[in-house]
């Protein structure tokens, strides 16, 4: 008799969630709607609804109250500034941004998890490197930016080297917590097999750190971004940190804005694609209602 | 049974265990006794009574203070290949697929996986119960099914020995009954040599052939037990005279020990 323990509760999750608001409507009579309907329907909404609520009231403000543009410029004077540019113009900039920022995310990834293993693995690295890793990251690297510009020239080799430095701490760290949360039984497992000690690594360390490290990524692009935008106010003639300082000394206060709204969007956008890459690479990551 | 040379030979085995403090835990103390050939034995006892200690001396993942383990009549310095072990939680790998999992201790100790190998793995999923779920995801099992692929893990590479660490503590009084029946069935189809740790007496009574009874801190043998209940067993056994009679004694044996 080989019946294994009953079948997923796939058909029980089935029904509920089409009879409830028939329920709910039924249950609160003289409502014109189920009530139901209108909480599913804000719920799906709501991130949009707040957004376009902020928009319109930040636009109503401006108007109403008739703050000067220099102040704090209305939503419609800087989607007319942002149009107002060529879009040749904002490709230029937003490459330059991008590109930097690209660079350092990926010269970060490349070093961080490599070194995280290596401070996993190694005591003495650990008790050297880790007390280094911790000053660099209290050092405010806005503070040293420039001194980094004067050393390594007016390539884009010191705004890699600025993007890394503010990039690089939060992906060791967490892609070091991460590989100490593999189960201790997994571990006696390989020891047990007498397995490789770069197989213990390659196939339950870093996997099982792989939610983990994709975090790490996600606050990694956004740090990246930073990086790159605090770089170009140092030394740059690109980029949309070069592009919003550039109009703010020509008191362009809505293309300042609209320069802003593009970098926020840049970053949105870096922040999602490596949500879809979770997705894509490593769908069991994620939990189950994200898949 | 008791004419061949045992598979299992633990004398006087004490475990100290040093604490970051300075301080020194003994886990167990004196604790000798043999496993014969494709016996099952269970190791019962209170927590904190050395039993998961004595599983990973026998697994080699740690070495003994003092005392000495032997498999097969050589010391145990280091794991070998006649061992597998199901832990208490099945710790699958939610990256693989349950095949993938049946398969990984031939991928993580050999580095591939042959398709005899995997003909192997499906011939031990259709033993646990669960020919129909190689391709499935982990976290589409339930827990005791997950337990069932852990088992089958642990048989891949066809181990003398089976260590299991309170396998089933972790599943519903209902399924845990049905597996440890389960557990019977693939022990009498694949004959092994079993050491099987609980906090359950009749758990080990229904399983074992002999029960070896610990006292907590230090661990040491308060009493071998044989068994007295004919094979093959069934939920009915339970109900015999003879089995309520045994639970009563290590019952007695457990709880004078903490009066005392």
């Amino acid at each position: 008799m080989k019946s294994s323990s009953p079948a997923p509760p796939r058909e029980a999750e089935r029904p509920g969630p089409a009879e409830a608001p028939i329920d709910a409507a039924t249950a609160e009579p003289g409502t014109a709607l189920p009530p139901r309907r209108i909480v599913v329907w804000l719920d799906r909404f709501a991130p949009v609804l707040t957004f376009a609520g902020l928009i319109v009231a930040w636009e109503a403000a401006a108007r109403f109250f008739e703050i000067p543009s220099f102040l704090l410029p209305a939503p419609s004077a800087i989607l007319a500034a942002g149009l107002a540019v060529p879009g040749t113009v904002w490709v230029g900039h937003i490459w330059a941004t991008l590109r930097v920022a690209l660079m350092g995310f990926a010269l970060a990834t490349v070093v961080s998890i490599p070194l995280a293993v290596a401070l996993t693995y190694s005591r003495l690295l650990s008790r050297t490197l880790y007390p280094i890793l911790i000053i660099i990251q209290s050092t405010p690297i806005v503070a040293i930016a420039p001194i980094i510009v004067v050393t390594l020239g007016a390539s884009d080799l010191p705004r890699v080297v600025i993007t890394f430095l503010i990039t690089f701490f939060p992906i060791v760290v967490t892609t070091a917590t991460g590989l100490l949360a593999t189960p201790e039984e997994l571990i006696e497992l390989s020891r047990s097999l007498r397995a490789p000690r770069i197989r213990e690594i390659v196939h339950i360390r870093l996997p099982y750190a792989v939610p983990y490290i994709f975090s790490a990524l996600k606050i990694a692009t956004t740090l990246a971004v930073i990086g790159a935008v605090v770089a170009e106010f140092v030394a740059a003639e690109r980029g949309l940190g070069f592009f919003i300082l550039f109009s703010t000394s020509y008191f362009k206060i809505p293309q300042a804005f609209a320069g802003l709204a593009v970098l926020v969007t840049l970053s949105l956008v870096l922040f999602r694609l490596v949500g879809l890459a979770q997705g894509w690479f490593a769908p069991w990551s994620l939990p189950k209602s994200a898949r | 049974m008791t004419t061949l040379p045992p598979v299992i030979r633990f004398a006087e085995v004490g475990q100290t265990f040093g604490k970051d403090d300075g301080t020194a835990v003994t886990a167990i103390e004196s604790v000798t006794f043999d496993i014969g050939r494709h016996e099952f034995l269970a190791v019962l006892g209170p927590s904190g009574c050395g039993k998961s200690t004595l599983l990973r001396l026998i697994a080699g993942l740690i070495r003994p203070s003092r005392g000495r383990i032997e498999i097969y009549g050589t010391a145990v310095t280091e794991p070998r290949d006649e061992i597998g072990i199901v832990f208490q939680r099945p710790t699958l790998l939610p990256w693989f697929d349950v095949l993938g999992n049946v398969t990984f201790p031939m991928r993580h100790k050999y580095g591939r996986v042959t398709d005899a190998e995997r003909a192997r793995a499906r011939e031990l999923l259709d033993l646990v119960g669960l020919s129909d779920f190689s391709d499935k995801a982990i976290d589409a099992l339930s827990g005791g099914m997950q337990q069932r692929v852990a088992i089958a893990r642990a048989l891949l590479l066809d181990p003398d020995i089976l260590l299991m660490d309170e396998p089933f503590s972790a599943l519903d009084a209902l399924t845990r009954d049905e597996m440890s029946l389960e557990l019977l069935r693939i022990w009498t189809e694949r004959p092994k040599t079993v050491l099987f740790i609980t906090h359950s007496i009749p758990e080990a009574l229904l399983l074992a052939d002999r029960v070896i009874v610990m006292t907590a801190r230090p661990g040491r043998v308060r009493e071998i037990i044989e068994v007295p209940l004919g094979r093959p067993r069934s939920m009915t056994t339970l109900a015999e005279p003879a089995f309520h009679a045994i639970a009563n004694h290590i019952r007695e044996e457990l709880f004078s020990r903490t009066a005392a």
